[in-house]
């Protein structure tokens, strides 16, 4: 199982690096994002519940952006056939691609954090970070169980497109509550405290849950 | 004994019906040829046959197993040489086979004899999408056969390839690699000349099942007509 998700890890990787085709997209529109709430707002910076809230919003939909192109190499270039054609664990591949969609997290917030805080943020950074780093771990770990799982049942239909984020919204909203009413007392403006434990237990919760239910019907999701 | 065994195959597409009725025999080392007309199933009946399509009725057996009860006993023994390479076009020949070979458990030294005998060695670093179509195909033998499976599936095997090439991939897919094999083909002359049984389908049912030496060529002509 190892082997066979190592080697499907290698895969997306080098895919990636080589189309670009990914995560600079997410980061890009998470940065252009944050620069229409910049004027949109007519702000000079956010804090509290607003600040936690586009930060949120904004990775959900670059995520968004990451999971609708998940699957696309492999149904366009038969490489969902040639993996169904191995003698290997179905469940490696679902592994691989949540592994993969959580790098692609890792890197578009390392991109995207820094980029809210120059634009948009009031309260600095500085003390939050590990409280954050945390919560978007959290966050990611969610998005990366769910969005494989929906990126694997839109794929194999014509209107992947509009199915892909139809189908991952409503699974996600849970996580970007919980994100943002973990992360909002981080970025309070006044007295800020660390991130409420009871969102982090709610988020650690939801992704168990999800990761669980994701495992269990994968396999179905690529039979015929 | 038998490699292939086949009774009363159905697989429909929604409410079209690809493949009617196909019964077939096929021993160790035969090779069956299927004929048809663009539309007639013969894709469908080699996806089948991969596990990659359920039969909706009927009993396929493929080396000793039933499908789709033991699909994943029958994976790994077989060799998919599909319309599609099966291969990533922004990767290279190199990465893809290991790819292929990670999944199969199959040794990066096989990789190297493969390319090194599709002649693919000098240009094996290369993303796929700069290479031609039939050096694609090339590559793609070379990854049907890595495993080196019992069973060979092959859909058009020679399309894109260059007389030369045809001779070069002979060792991997023709006769001379003693497995047994299915293979679609539209080339009466060449399809005859490799098959032990043939298998003519029109609009998904048999049209013509019968041993090479009992089959004149213009029945082949006649499936197209």
């Amino acid at each position: 199982m190892r082997r066979t998700v190592g080697a499907l890890l290698r895969k997306e990787l080098l895919v990636e690096l080589r189309t670009l085709e990914s995560v600079p997209g997410m980061s890009l529109f998470a940065v252009t994002t944050f620069v229409v709430f910049h004027f949109a707002l007519n702000r000079n910076s956010v804090d509290g519940d607003l600040a936690a809230g586009i930060l949120w919003v904004t990775l959900l939909f670059a995520a968004i952006l990451g999971v609708n192109r998940l699957f696309v190499a492999d149904a366009e270039e038969g490489g969902f056939d040639a993996f169904l054609l191995a003698p290997v664990d179905r469940s490696a591949m679902f592994i691989a691609k949540a592994l993969t969609l959580l790098a692609y997290m890792v890197v578009l917030e390392l991109v995207a954090v820094p980029a809210f805080a120059l634009l948009l943020l009031g309260p600095s950074l500085g003390g939050a970070m590990p409280g954050l780093a945390l919560i978007l771990l959290l966050g990611d770990v969610g998005v990366a169980v769910i969005g494989t799982l929906v990126a694997a049942l839109a794929v194999r239909t014509r209107a992947r497109d509009l199915l892909g984020p139809l189908l991952a919204l409503p699974l996600l909203v849970p996580i970007v509550i919980g994100g943002a009413r973990a992360t909002s007392p981080l970025l309070a403006l006044a007295h800020p405290t660390g991130p409420a434990a009871r969102w982090l237990a709610t988020l650690g919760l939801y992704d168990l849950v999800f990761g669980l239910i994701a495992f269990a019907l994968f396999d179905f999701l690529l039979e015929d | 004994m038998a490699a292939l065994e086949v009774e009363g195959l159905a697989r429909r597409y929604g409410e079209r019906e690809a493949l009617s009725n196909v019964s077939l025999t096929l021993q160790e080392g035969q090779t069956l040829v299927v004929f048809g007309p663009n539309g007639a199933g013969k894709t469908t009946l080699l996806r089948v046959l991969a596990t990659l399509l359920h039969p909706h009725a009927g009993r396929v057996s493929v080396l000793g197993r039933s499908l789709p009860s033991d699909a994943w006993a029958v994976r790994g023994r077989v060799g998919l040489l599909a319309h599609e390479p099966l291969l990533y076009r922004e990767l290279t020949a190199q990465e893809n086979l290991r790819f292929h070979a990670r999944l199969h458990g199959v040794d990066d030294e096989r990789v190297g004899e493969l390319l090194e005998s599709v002649a693919m060695s000098t240009r094996s670093r290369e993303p796929l999408r700069t290479l031609s179509r039939g050096m694609i195909q090339r590559v793609a033998v070379a990854r049907a056969v890595l495993h080196s499976p019992e069973l060979l599936l092959l859909d058009e095997p020679h399309s894109n390839l260059d007389p030369a090439a045809v001779e070069l991939v002979a060792p991997l897919i023709g006769a001379a690699s003693g497995r047994t094999r299915v293979i679609c083909s539209h080339d009466p002359g060449g399809g005859l000349a490799e098959a032990d049984i043939v298998l003519g389908l029109r609009d998904g049912r048999t049209a013509l099942l019968r041993e090479v030496a009992q089959v004149d060529p213009s029945e082949i002509t006649e499936l197209y007509r």
